[in-house]
């Protein structure tokens, strides 16, 4: 099953945190990406640019109209995201209470990947 | 993809082959395959260009063993079996049996090898890699498309798998007696889980997997001339044909899902129903019922309906109770309710339903959430339907099943 791990951390959390803790930091996440390599379970992922490079689209007045950020103000954003292909919703849930952000007051959410394939009922 | 010279069935056919007796004369199963791994990339490239070498099993031979040899050389660790290699001659591949000429091993290692590719240390989606690439013969490349992961991944998949196996200390050779009937039931596990990735393929991207169909029942087809006398291979290969029969007419505009009892049955494959009916009455004739065969046998039970309404409902519910005899199942259990809801009625599908409600292997299943629904709305009971399918829709992760099942839902707005 596909799973996509949803990463949502305060934006500028990494800037706060000493050296040796910034190097630990993506110490783990390469390691955890180097884990799912090796498992053949890494589907895909990237990491997003700043909130501040946001642009929204709402619909105001019956038309699509363009905001920009920043969001400063924002306590939480999407940070990134990671698609891994596991055998059990466990090991993808396994995957993302290890994901450090959490440790750090961020959050994980692990969703289902929709398929294209059905069956006829 | 065109191949005029029909180099990749050919290669297909021949990859057991070549990868059984390169086992057999080196040991090393994991070198050895991707030695013929490379073997057949080689082929795919250099044959279509160049045309099909005469003896094209000499031909994949010699190279794959060139590839076992370079790959050992460049491995200073294993310099002794190096020795053993180089001491063999590759020419002498020629002097073997002539390629189309009937080995007798060759037939027994297909079997052999999937025997070994679905060994029990490794989970059913490592099995079902390794099959496809080891007695497949399919490329890393292409089992990835059909699973819609990198290659990468794929390639670490499989030979993750392969070590796993190498750690068992796993031989080449068929299972122990004991053993084989429990071995066997893993292969045909495997072989229906391939045929189930690809049917359920529908289409765009999904095309590369609707292969996989085509590839299971190839691989079962083998399997059965190998093993015609056991009813279950034999139904399976039923069960499979009869399935893919209704491929054309189970999916409408934009990979919309159709409904058994809404499809143009005059788009059903008759010449695969034909065969599917004949093997799995035969094999009835001579083996114990097993859950392939009974399943075999409700399909045809199914195809042989030219309308709907002309289907024997009575007797393919007694073939879900011996199904559950057989090997019992919830999954099993919700299609004998809709049966018995056919012979008997609506509510007296339900109330076979109620009997799972608080079995952990299906409750928040969207199969139950969905048998209900339609249970519900021939019961007349609308807006406990719509609820049901609305259910379904929220918990599958199909996305044409999603859009069937919402429609279904929408269909039942304000008719309550």
């Amino acid at each position: 099953m596909k799973y996509m791990l949803l990463i949502f951390n305060r934006p500028g959390f990494v800037e706060e945190l000493t050296e040796t803790e910034r190097q630990e930091l993506f110490a783990e996440v390469d390691s955890i990406m180097k884990e799912l390599d090796d498992r053949g379970e890494w589907v895909g992922g990237e990491g997003l640019a700043d909130p501040s490079q946001t642009k929204v689209v709402r619909e105001r007045d019956g038309l699509p109209a363009v905001t920009d950020g920043p969001f400063l103000e924002a306590k939480e954003h999407l940070a990134g995201y990671l698609t891994v292909d596991t055998e059990t919703l466990e090991r993808a849930v396994e995957i993302a209470s290890r994901w450090p952000d959490v440790r750090y007051g961020g959050r994980m959410e692990v969703r289902a990947v929709m398929e294209a394939a059905g069956t006829e009922m | 993809m065109t191949d005029p010279l029909g180099v990749e069935d050919l290669l297909r056919e021949l990859a057991p082959q070549v990868l059984g007796v390169l086992v057999r004369r080196h040991g090393a199963f994991d070198a050895c395959e991707d030695a013929v791994q490379e073997a057949l990339l080689a082929a795919a490239l250099q044959w279509p260009e160049e045309g099909v070498p005469e003896k094209p099993r000499g031909w994949l031979l010699t190279v794959a063993t060139r590839r076992l040899t370079d790959q050992w050389r460049s491995e200073s660790a294993r310099r002794d079996r190096e020795a053993a290699v180089a001491a063999w001659d590759p020419a002498a591949s020629s002097s073997g049996p002539e390629p189309g000429e009937d080995q007798p091993g060759d037939r027994d290692d297909t079997l052999t090898l999937l025997f070994l590719c679905c060994h029990p240390a490794l989970s059913p989606p490592s099995q079902v890699a390794l099959t496809l690439r080891a007695v497949g013969g399919l490329t890393t490349g292409q089992i990835a498309r059909a699973f819609l992961v990198p290659e990468t991944t794929m390639g670490q998949r499989i030979s993750r798998a392969k070590q796993k196996i190498k750690s068992t200390g796993a031989r080449f050779g068929m299972p122990p007696a004991g053993e084989r009937a429990e071995r066997l039931r893993a292969v045909l596990h495997v072989l229906y889980l391939i045929f189930n990735e690809g049917y359920t393929a529908s289409s765009g991207p999904d095309l590369h997997r609707a292969d996989l169909t085509a590839e299971a029942i190839r691989l079962t087809r083998a399997l059965h001339a190998l093993l015609d006398g056991d009813g279950e291979v034999a139904g399976l290969l039923a069960l499979m044909l009869l399935t893919d029969a209704r491929r054309a007419a189970r999916t409408g505009p934009g990979g919309l899902l159709i409904p058994l009892t809404e499809q143009d049955r005059t788009r059903w494959d008759a010449a695969a129903i034909a065969e599917g009916t004949a093997l799995i009455t035969d094999a009835l004739t001579w083996s114990p019922p097993g859950p392939y065969q009974l399943q075999a046998a409700i399909a045809a039970v199914h195809a042989e309906a030219a309308r709907p309404q002309d289907t024997d409902w009575p007797q393919i519910l007694s073939l879900y109770r011996l199904l559950t005899r057989v090997a019992p199942n919830p999954m099993v259990t919700l299609n004998e309710a809709v049966a018995l809801a056919m012979v008997r009625g609506p509510r007296a599908g339900l109330d076979l339903l109620a009997t799972l409600d608080g079995d952990e292997r299906v409750s928040g299943h969207h199969r139950l959430d969905a048998v209900r629904a339609h249970l519900l709305e021939k019961a007349g009971d609308t807006g406990a339907a719509r609820e049901a399918y609305r259910a379904a829709a929220r918990a599958t992760t199909s996305l044409p099943e999603k859009r069937y099942l919402e429609s279904r839902a929408a269909g039942l707005n304000g008719t309550d």
